[in-house]
């Protein structure tokens, strides 16, 4: 049995707060636990307001990268909470 | 009370991001309820928008002020986009705007009744929202409250912790999920008695939204929002339309005509996402802003006055021509020399 997550990827430039987080939100309804999520942003706030929104639903941020005006964020589905 | 009855009753609140609706959920929350919290977005929250895109506001907290409150309370928040359905409530409003373009009571009566949907697909037990008697001059009056509970559906489930003692006892009242004692009674403008409660509950960082974080209630906001649908066949509206009238400097230079020039580096980098639905002018022999056109050029002195425009707004303003260039939405450019408008020949009335 394959230990490998499936990867998923967001598209979430030019959006503004608070679109990134409602995309998100609503990628990870369809998502499995254990899988991941990747979200692409250009707002400066979703350097906040995405990790903020997984601590309160129980999601894991993996890693945020920021290279020039992009912030990149990985999660790790978690629907056990 | 709660401890009395074996089921765990269950409250959706109205998250706004402010104090109101914080010191209601704490309320609540202290009388054993499970608390969850919604927030709709109308594309008109927009406070965070210019924060996140405008460089100078870079040391303004880039926060979602809904989202930092449910994460202090220790609950859950669903962000709804209502964007779509929401142009009804602002195209067409049955009790009508307030001073600027908003339509408060039916924009409460819309998220209570949009509240409503969910506690029932949730199998939650009542709404909770921060509402005070009185505190705001369209929708929170004692006179307007009891026409949200009946025109949204929330009737006797609407509470309303910080003044549920000026109100008619409500159900979860009446069936001592809630004890009656321990809710409040303020009323009135002043904010004196959130501002105790808050310090009572140890709250010292919260918002202090004036008229909420909804742009409908800013002047210059609804000024612009009337001149796009004073200029423009219908007032249908997309997000996008809503979303730039909070970027850049807005010019109407004719009914059909008006150009958008970004303030700075954050706004210019934005607006260039746009460069594919949007004709664009920028300076080529000079750095300067980025201009967006909406609408058409009918005449060459509408585009000589565009284009002398946004040369004025360019490092080149006191040089005696600069070059820019017109970039079509689908990329073909076209370059024009031109002398910079001098700042006395911007009519007052072009900028909106």
């Amino acid at each position: 049995m394959s230990n490998a997550k499936t990867a998923h990827q967001l598209d979430a430039r030019r959006l503004l707060c608070p679109l990134p987080v409602i995309r998100t939100q609503d990628a990870i309804a369809q998502l499995q636990d254990g899988e991941l999520l990747t979200v692409t942003s250009t707002d400066p706030g979703a350097k906040m307001d995405i990790p903020s929104w997984c601590r309160i639903n129980g999601h894991e941020v993996i890693e945020i990268k920021e290279q020039d005006y992009e912030i990149i964020i990985t999660i790790q589905i978690n629907t056990q909470n | 009370m709660n401890q009395q009855h074996d089921k765990q009753r269950k409250a959706v609140a109205l998250i706004s991001g402010g104090l109101d609706s914080m010191l209601a959920v704490k309320v609540i929350q202290e009388q054993g309820i499970h608390v969850e919290g919604i927030n709709f977005f109308t594309g008109f929250c927009v406070e965070g928008h210019t924060h996140a895109v405008r460089k100078k506001h870079k040391d303004k907290q880039k926060r979602n002020n809904a989202l930092w409150v449910a994460e202090q309370l220790g609950i859950k928040l669903h962000i709804v986009d209502v964007v779509d359905e929401y142009k009804d409530i602002l195209l067409n409003p049955v009790h009508g705007y307030g001073k600027n373009v908003n339509p408060c009571l039916d924009c409460k009566t819309f998220m209570v009744k949009k509240a409503v949907e969910w506690l029932k697909e949730h199998d939650f037990d009542f709404i909770i929202t921060g509402e005070v008697v009185g505190q705001r001059p369209m929708s929170q009056r004692r006179e307007t409250m009891p026409i949200v509970e009946k025109e949204s559906g929330g009737d006797d489930l609407l509470v309303r912790p910080l003044s549920a003692q000026q109100l008619p006892p409500t159900l979860p009242e009446r069936e001592g999920w809630l004890d009656r004692e321990k809710l409040y009674d303020f009323s009135g403008r002043t904010r004196k008695p959130q501002m105790a409660l808050a310090a009572q509950f140890g709250f010292k960082d919260y918002a202090q939204p004036a008229g909420g974080c909804c742009m409908l209630t800013d002047e210059n906001y609804a000024v612009k929002l009337q001149d796009m649908w004073a200029n423009r066949p219908s007032r249908e509206y997309e997000l996008d339309d809503i979303i730039m009238l909070k970027m850049g400097r807005h010019f109407r230079l004719a009914p059909h005509l008006k150009v958008i020039i970004g303030r700075e580096e954050g706004e210019n980098h934005f607006m260039q996402g746009y460069k594919s639905q949007f004709v664009s002018i920028f300076p080529t022999s000079h750095p300067g802003a980025l201009c967006l056109v909406d609408g058409v050029f009918k005449t060459d002195k509408e585009r000589q006055q565009a284009l002398a425009l946004v040369a004025r707004y360019s490092q080149g303003k006191n040089s005696p021509q600069v070059t820019l260039s017109i970039r079509q939405k689908d990329g073909t450019e076209q370059e024009y020399t031109i002398t910079p408008m001098a700042a006395d020949a911007i009519k007052k009335e072009w900028l909106i």
